[in-house]
């Protein structure tokens, strides 16, 4: 076991875990941030969708003691209030169904906005197609993106997040 | 500290503020006041009796699900496991309907397993048909109630007195108390006779109907511990099982030493595990510190396997079994009319075609999982994501051979359930290994576990033969379905037991299947396939399948006799209203409903009346399953190349005389044509020496964003009959809609599962 640094929803945090533990398993059962879903642990279902400097990755699949000084931005850190468009607009839409992926789904769209603040149907198509949904609620997500982005402009803040604004 | 505080701390630790103890002198509910409930919010069962509606401390709680504080604030429990289907919401809503509050002043909180709550599984869509009148009357006697407690205060007739969203008003006087004021008085009343109680007018309700948001959907989106692989508790452990690669094997020996050697392992061990395929099967368990270090001792885990008689299994093997057995008449015959050999002889058109379909797995997005905790007096606590916690008692109290009143079941949320969680194999892996390692244990399958030692929707093989006369009328339906069975001992009345071949879930033909019953020739046959695979419930067990071979073949012979195939069904479906069931487990078949549903959607989807260019075309199918009659219609695009892009799905749906919640429905239905589509075109798993061959999401295909149609059209038929679930009766006309556009678009009929499996280009 070693100690790593992490800088988490902008704390610094200490794990101290084997050097090959995934960022997933470390966020889940060290810093207990359960947002954070294990769904395939291949990176191949977007359940473990984190931002890793503003960039979405998969935490599966991204061992702690490669993270160095990036930082890390969960689901839970995404706004201080939970507030995030694209968390509003997941409620306003009613979108989940059993709500498992929708964390991962959240972190994926939220970097789509912010390279495409208005997406079209074909770039959500392209960002999200690594997000598995088994209740296939993706009509209800493109619906959310596209509500998101109106949401975002309509109050002129910024749909980005994930800068660590969540620090509580 | 007592083991309850324990336990109450080990909750409290993951949601802090989220919790309150309510209630006073010994009744302690520990409920998520404040959220709408995360994880489980523990209501120990023996102190239930005492939450009567004389709780000490003044709330008014007139029956286990309903409590009314002081200060009007509504607690209201769910019973059932919420897996994804809404019922979390949709149950809660009609109890505040009837008691007349408004729905934002509600807070939900998920029950435990509770023998006070009665039957709480989540499966075959009966969650709401069952508890859709008591749960009316639920609210109308906390209701009624009120009124009472208000007249009583004012000296009035309770005839004179109304209610409004959480107030009884006087119309006399003007005089209005809310039902916080209320809780006091009408905590000190008789609990009614719920079946004297008046209910609303449907007429006036303001909130069933209405669009709904999920109750968790806050905690949902912003990452809050919520499902059963959230649960931790101090001290727990964390755990992964491993089971014979090949289905039915068992471990003989393992490099346990150098397992237990590895960092953070604390323990290592063989679980004998039961006869029971569908139980606690027989494995290899390892307890860690964390779940990585667990799998990743994992990684050099050498078993030595007794794979027994599974390792003779391949689904190639299993193919050439099935043709060679459909030569040969059926070993049981499901149902017999009339001669199908002298009407197919005397048929104008005859068509023969075999259908086939693979094993699949579930796929929840959470994987299996369950957080367990034998204690040193013998007793169990469990946390546990599943569907039917009643089932998972029950199973531990037969795998471990205790009182099930010692088992106490915390039901979490499920990340998808899709019948996966009505089996309770994961409850008891876990507790084996927490008995062994006398700590609270989490046990986590992986996603290889998931997929592979699944309780499989079982494949299928079905010989069909059909005719039509020359007036284009069906004649005769002959059918040999070709299933898979586990050899079971199977325990009789008088205390004997015998050995029988039993099919899986959803494996077994009834004789009463569309078009049984309504085709004058009929010959059903079915010849199972002994196995030790086992199998299990998936999303309208049966029904998934059985509609996509029925009216793929049903649209065959329309075709052959150039019908029309709505024309063709409705002539088929014929006149009556009510065709009765037969046998002991038929049940009647409203053909009127189903005209209509077809009739609808025939029209909404302007049947008859489109041109499509050659690569396109429309397709229809319905079926009645779990109380709910549907019809769809699909229209596709096929590409040269053979690819398949759904363009539009229209579905009439009905589900009795009211829609509890809409958004809810429309999600359903909408994830039911989804989840239609996705296993109709990719999933399958092969199975080679007795092991399933695919291991995780790259190599089982489920259906992602782009592939989703661009439109869902929702239509829900409101008639005259009892209200019933929406979970299953719209998954299964998906597939065989699609595949007769798909022929209609090129000609192409689609009679193997996946639809990877059949070449769609066209020239």
């Amino acid at each position: 076991m070693s100690k790593y640094k992490l800088n988490v929803n902008g704390k610094t945090q200490v794990v101290d875990v084997e050097a090959d533990t995934p960022l997933l398993w470390a966020l889940r059962d060290t810093l207990n941030l359960v947002g954070t879903k294990y769904g395939c642990g291949i990176g191949a279902c977007g359940a473990c969708t984190v931002h890793i400097d503003g960039q979405p990755a998969r935490a599966c699949q991204m061992p702690v003691s490669s993270v160095g000084k990036h930082k890390i931005t969960t689901i839970e850190g995404l706004d201080a209030r939970a507030a995030h468009p694209l968390q509003q607009a997941w409620q306003e839409l009613d979108v989940p169904q059993c709500g498992y992926c929708q964390s991962g789904q959240i972190m994926s769209a939220c970097a789509l906005l912010k390279q495409h603040p208005r997406p079209s149907d074909v770039q959500i198509d392209e960002a999200m197609a690594g997000n598995l949904c088994r209740c296939a609620t993706y009509v209800r997500i493109r619906a959310g993106i596209h509500r998101a982005a109106e949401i975002a402009s309509a109050s002129g803040t910024s749909s980005t997040g994930s800068t660590g604004k969540g620090k509580k | 500290m007592t083991q309850a505080d324990v336990s109450r701390t080990g909750l409290a630790h993951g949601r802090r503020n989220f919790l309150r103890q309510s209630a006073a002198g010994g009744a302690s509910l520990l409920l998520g006041l404040h959220t709408g409930g995360v994880i489980a919010a523990v209501t120990n069962s023996a102190d239930t009796a005492a939450v009567t509606n004389t709780a000490a401390n003044g709330d008014f709680a007139p029956n286990v699900f309903i409590r009314i504080g002081q200060d009007g604030r509504v607690t209201l429990i769910s019973k059932q496991p919420e897996i994804g289907q809404g019922i979390k919401t949709s149950l809660p809503m009609i109890i505040a309907e009837e008691l007349d509050v408004a729905w934002q002043d509600v807070r939900v909180v998920q029950g435990d397993l509770d023998p006070a709550y009665g039957s709480q599984g989540a499966g075959g869509s009966t969650s709401t048909p069952t508890n859709y009148d008591n749960f009316h009357r639920l609210g109308a006697t906390a209701r009624t109630m009120l009124v009472q407690a208000a007249a009583q205060t004012w000296g009035v007739a309770p005839a004179e007195c109304t209610t409004s969203q959480g107030s009884v008003l006087h119309g006399g006087s003007g005089r209005k108390l809310g039902y916080g004021a209320l809780a006091k008085v009408a905590a000190t009343l008789p609990v009614p006779d719920a079946k004297g109680v008046a209910l609303k007018d449907p007429a006036t309700y303001r909130l069933l109907g209405t669009r709904v948001g999920g109750v968790d959907n806050g905690l949902v989106v912003s990452g809050k511990p919520l499902f059963g692989i959230d649960v931790n508790l101090p001290g727990m452990l964390y755990a992964t099982y491993v089971k014979c690669p090949t289905l039915g094997g068992r471990p003989v020996s393992a490099n346990l030493a150098a397992i237990k050697a590895m960092p953070g392992v604390k323990d290592a061990f063989i679980v004998e595990g039961t006869a029971n395929l569908n139980g606690l099967r027989p494995g290899v368990a390892i307890v860690a510190n964390s779940t990585w270090n667990a799998l990743r001792a994992r990684k050099q885990l050498v078993v030595k396997w007794d794979e027994g008689e599974g390792a003779n299994h391949s689904w190639a093997g299993f193919t050439a079994q099935a043709q060679a057995l459909s030569k040969q008449p059926g070993v049981s015959v499901m149902r017999k009319d009339g001669d199908v050999n002298a009407a197919l002889a005397g048929a104008a058109h005859v068509v023969e075609a075999a259908y086939t379909y693979p094993f699949i797995s579930h796929a929840s997005m959470e994987p299996q999982n369950c957080t367990a905790w034998f204690k040193p007096d013998g007793s169990l606590e469990l946390w546990a994501p599943t569907q039917n916690p009643g089932a998972g008692q029950a199973l531990a109290a037969t795998t471990f051979n205790i009182p099930k009143e010692r088992i106490q079941l915390h039901i979490t949320r499920s990340g998808g359930g899709f019948g996966r969680r009505l089996s309770s194999d994961f409850i008891v892996d876990a507790a084996a290994i927490s008995q062994k390692v006398k700590a609270p244990v989490k046990l986590t399958w992986t996603r290889e576990d998931d997929l592979q030692q699944d309780h499989f929707r079982a494949g299928g093989f079905h010989f069909l033969r059909g005719g039509v006369d020359d007036a284009g009328k069906l004649v005769a339906w002959h059918n040999h379905f070709v299933t898979f069975a586990n050899r079971i001992d199977k325990k009789e009345s008088d205390g004997t037991s015998a050995s029988v071949l039993q099919p899986g879930s959803g494996a077994n033909l009834s004789g009463d299947e569309f078009p049984g019953r309504w085709a004058a020739n009929c010959l059903l046959e079915q010849t199972p396939i002994e196995c030790r695979i086992p199998m299990g419930p998936w999303r309208a067990p049966g029904s998934n399948v059985f509609a996509w071979v029925f009216h793929s073949f049903i649209d065959e012979l329309a075709h052959a006799a150039k019908r029309d195939p709505v024309a063709f069904r409705l002539e088929l479906l014929g006149d009556k209203d009510i065709v009765p069931g037969t046998g002991e487990r038929g049940q009647p078949y409203s053909v009127a409903r189903m005209r209509n549903v077809l009739k609808a959607v025939a029209e909404k989807a302007d049947w008859g009346k489109r041109t499509f260019a050659r690569g396109q075309g429309a397709g229809v199918a319905f079926h009645f399953s779990h109380r709910g009659y549907v019809a769809e219609v699909a229209e596709v695009t096929v590409s040269k190349e053979g690819k398949l892009t759904v363009d539009r799905v229209v579905v009439v749906t009905d589900i009795g005389a009211q829609i509890v919640n809409l958004s809810g429905a429309e999600n359903q239905v909408e994830g039911s044509v989804i989840d239609g589509l996705s296993t109709l075109m990719g999933p399958a798993l092969n199975i080679e020496k007795g092991r399933i061959v695919e291991s995780n999401f790259h190599e089982y295909a489920l259906l992602r964003m782009p592939d989703t149609p661009a439109k869902i059209e929702s239509h829900f038929l409101k008639t005259d009959y009892p209200v019933t679930g929406l979970g299953e009766p719209v998954f299964p006309p998906l597939a065989p809609a699609v595949c007769n556009a798909i022929f209609a678009a090129t000609g192409k009929r689609v009679r193997e599962l996946p639809l990877s499996k059949t070449d769609l280009s066209w020239s």
